[in-house]
């Protein structure tokens, strides 16, 4: 086999049986080769049989059923042939591979099952008599309504206006804090920089329960705004903004910093005018996460918002939407239009996200911690983050 | 550095002190650290005025509720019996199967980006697996209600008919297999992917990098070099992750509140309906129509949840640091 003959051996090294590797020889690490496709292929094909055969004679339809024993049969087949024909260790390598290939794509084939699934059903409320479904509102909730008089604009603005405000809250704390974490090593800030670490994963819906016994219940349900819901949201936010801007601002390089103050800069300016300017880039990408992270969370919002159907432009007062709440709303409501409209808010979202995400992406080139390059920015901040 | 001009000529001088830079540290700057102190110090005010509101209005229910939270089976606080066990157990279980598929799958998903995958692929697949955690909880729980539910539902009814004698697959409570815990968790699973990937993909980042040239050196596969070098370098790291996936399943709110069925029995099934609860969907469903008490046990639950999640990530963040030191 071609995986295991080694040309710099001496000649007079008896050439092995094939497909019986012996114990002095190294065994060379597989490249792509015919052979391995071929045995692939083969593999697939035999397994495809052996199931169809098997599902055709005893009369089961079940696709799913037949793709998960299609799977496992091939990973068998696949296994076997291998380590007949190559010894154990190629087989197992062989099978790594499959599983791993098999896991990447379960991840993959998720993203694009979710997101194909909610174009597929979201399209017609959105696109049925295309900008109204974004600016109307849903004051005609009900079972009788049609589509074309519901809309999510009410919540859009909803969610802007929240998100925003949780986003001027947080920003300043965030990379203030995180500045702080980078510049300070105390017993202090090591339990900052942890209970940071723990609110991150801190359950969405205590956030909302939260900020409701803090704000809205001692304001009798008059508390319901915007603004509360913003709260809740910027408690979520925090811990987020400020983990990313960390890893971002740890990455400036120190000579920077010192060659600062060592001209005389005062910190504050230091802070302002060389370690911001230098993480901007870096920074505008986590803030950006951070937006698309929470804009799309419900809990926080679910007791504060309040869920008016009507538009309301003041987040300081009265009840306000919110895309998230908005979905949860109507999924729970009778009627084939208002399951339509949850769809339509659902891509509605999705798309805001994805673009937020996406523009992240584009500004940071590879989000937290991978490879950052940013063609307009000074020289210097490119080099910052190597791969971690 | 400048040396003292004294030292340069000559034989070194005897008394070698560093130069003491005097760099004044001016009234701004005092104020300036101070800030960054202050504003570091309002997470902790946050994390402490969570838990001092939830006890306190918690606290009503603590006292009338005692050690029946946790050994009462039956959750109905107006009538005085507060069993959160259904709960507790539940939410546990919703995190254990996330955790347990998202697992095997982050793993794969890790190695492929960091070992497996053209370099050229691995942008485009680290922004894809970011890219999961974006897509809003709701929108998978949505999703999962009709999509996967529905394709979930035949393989666990024939697993249920045919291997019913598994302890957890048996479930006492026959009907459509749609509302299930193991639903649940596998629904979870996608949000957790994310998150497991790149936390244990930057431990397995850290493995030495001549350590693995050297297993594929000595004529080793691949896979040989991910079992013996870096699969032992990141094994605390990887267990970190999964610790912290486990501690953001127990808080998972929208997806269980939209797929999970409402029963909250203690049963040992993860497989059927009108089974195990979860304190996440206990509280958002019904905290906005309860009565007082029945308020102040719920966000009693709350403060439970909001304890054990941050335990959780402390001890989780605490071996993932660890890990990638050792």
């Amino acid at each position: 086999m071609t995986t295991f003959a080694d040309p710099s051996l001496p000649p007079s090294a008896p050439s092995p049986p094939p497909g019986v590797p012996s114990a002095d020889r190294p065994n060379r690490r597989p490249g792509v080769s015919s052979t391995k496709l071929v045995e692939m292929v083969g593999s697939a094909v035999a397994a495809l049989a052996l199931v169809w055969i098997v599902f055709t004679v005893s009369g089961i339809s079940a696709p799913l059923g037949m793709a998960f024993a299609w799977f496992a049969v091939f990973f068998t087949i696949y296994g076997i042939l291998c380590w007949r024909l190559h010894g154990i260790l190629i087989a197992k390598d062989r099978m790594a591979d499959v599983g791993i290939w098999g896991g990447a794509l379960v991840a993959l084939g998720t993203l694009a099952a979710v997101i194909t699934y909610v174009i597929l059903k979201g399209f017609i409320a959105v696109f049925t008599d295309f900008p109204h479904f974004l600016v109307a509102d849903m004051t005609h909730l009900g079972a009788t309504a049609s589509i074309t008089q519901l809309g999510v604009g009410a919540a859009i603005v909803g969610t802007i206006e929240q998100v925003g405000l949780a986003t001027i809250i947080t920003v300043p704390l965030g990379v203030m804090t995180a500045t702080y974490l980078v510049n300070t090593d105390n017993v202090y800030s090591r339990l900052v920089s942890a209970v940071v670490d723990a609110m991150t994963g801190a359950p969405a819906i205590i956030a909302g329960l939260f900020v409701y016994i803090l704000w809205v219940a001692p304001h009798h349900e008059t508390g319901k705004s915007g603004l509360a819901a913003a709260m809740a949201l910027a408690v979520m936010m925090l811990p987020i903004v400020t983990r990313a801007a960390q890893e971002v601002v740890a990455i400036v390089p120190g000579s920077l910093r010192e060659a600062a103050l060592a001209l005389g800069a005062p910190e504050w300016k230091v802070l302002l005018r060389v370690v911001l300017p230098t993480a901007r880039a870096g920074l505008m990408t986590a803030v950006i996460l951070g937006i698309a992270r929470i804009a799309g969370e419900t809990a926080p919002v679910l007791f504060n918002a309040g869920g008016l159907e009507a538009y309301n432009w003041n987040p300081f007062s009265g009840q306000q939407d919110n895309l998230p709440l908005r979905i949860y709303e109507n999924i729970f409501q009778p009627g084939r239009v208002i399951q339509q409209s949850a769809w339509g808010a659902s891509l509605v979202l999705v798309i805001l996200v994805l673009l937020l995400f996406m523009l992240a992406r584009f500004l940071g080139k590879g989000g937290a911690g991978r490879r950052s390059f940013v063609p307009w920015s000074r020289s210097g901040t490119s080099t910052a983050v190597e791969d971690v | 550095m400048l040396a003292p001009p004294s030292a340069a000529p000559g034989p070194p001088a005897i008394e070698e002190k560093p130069i003491t830079i005097n760099r004044s540290v001016t009234r701004a700057d005092r104020i300036f650290r101070f800030a960054l102190a202050a504003s570091g110090t309002i997470v902790l005010i946050i994390l402490a005025a969570v838990v001092v509101f939830l006890t306190k209005h918690g606290w009503r229910a603590m006292t009338e509720g005692g050690y029946h939270f946790i050994t009462d089976p039956s959750w109905s606080p107006d009538s005085g019996r507060f069993g959160a066990m259904s709960l507790l157990v539940g939410s546990i279980a919703i995190a254990v199967v996330g955790v347990l598929i998202a697992g095997p799958v982050s793993l794969a998903a890790a190695l492929m980006i960091n070992e497996y995958a053209p370099v050229g692929l691995r942008s485009f697949l680290t922004g894809a697996v970011d890219m999961l955690a974006t897509v809003p909880s709701i929108v998978y729980g949505f999703w999962g209600l009709i999509l996967v539910s529905n394709l979930q539902a035949p393989p666990a009814k024939w697993l249920v008919d045919h291997f019913g004698f598994v302890p957890f697959i048996r479930t006492p409570t026959p009907g459509v297999f749609v509302q299930s815990i193991f639903a649940c968790g596998l629904l979870c699973a996608a949000t957790l992917v994310p998150l497991i990937t790149s936390v244990s993909r930057e431990v397995m980042a850290q493995t030495p990098r001549d350590a693995c040239e050297a297993a594929l050196g000595l004529g080793g596969t691949r896979w040989g070099m991910v079992t013996d070098v870096i699969f032992p370098f990141s094994r605390d790291g990887i267990l970190g992750a999964f610790l912290l996936g486990f501690g953001r399943g127990l808080g998972e709110t929208m997806i269980v509140v939209l797929v999970l069925s409402k029963a909250n029995k203690m049963v040992w099934g993860i497989m059927g309906p009108n089974g195990l609860g979860s304190i996440a969907k206990q509280i958002t469903e019904d905290f906005p129509t309860a009565t007082p008490i029945d308020q102040s046990a719920l966000i009693f639950l709350g403060l439970v949840l909001f304890v054990t999640t941050l335990l959780v990530n402390i001890a989780a963040r605490q071996i993932v640091v660890r890990g990638g030191r050792s």
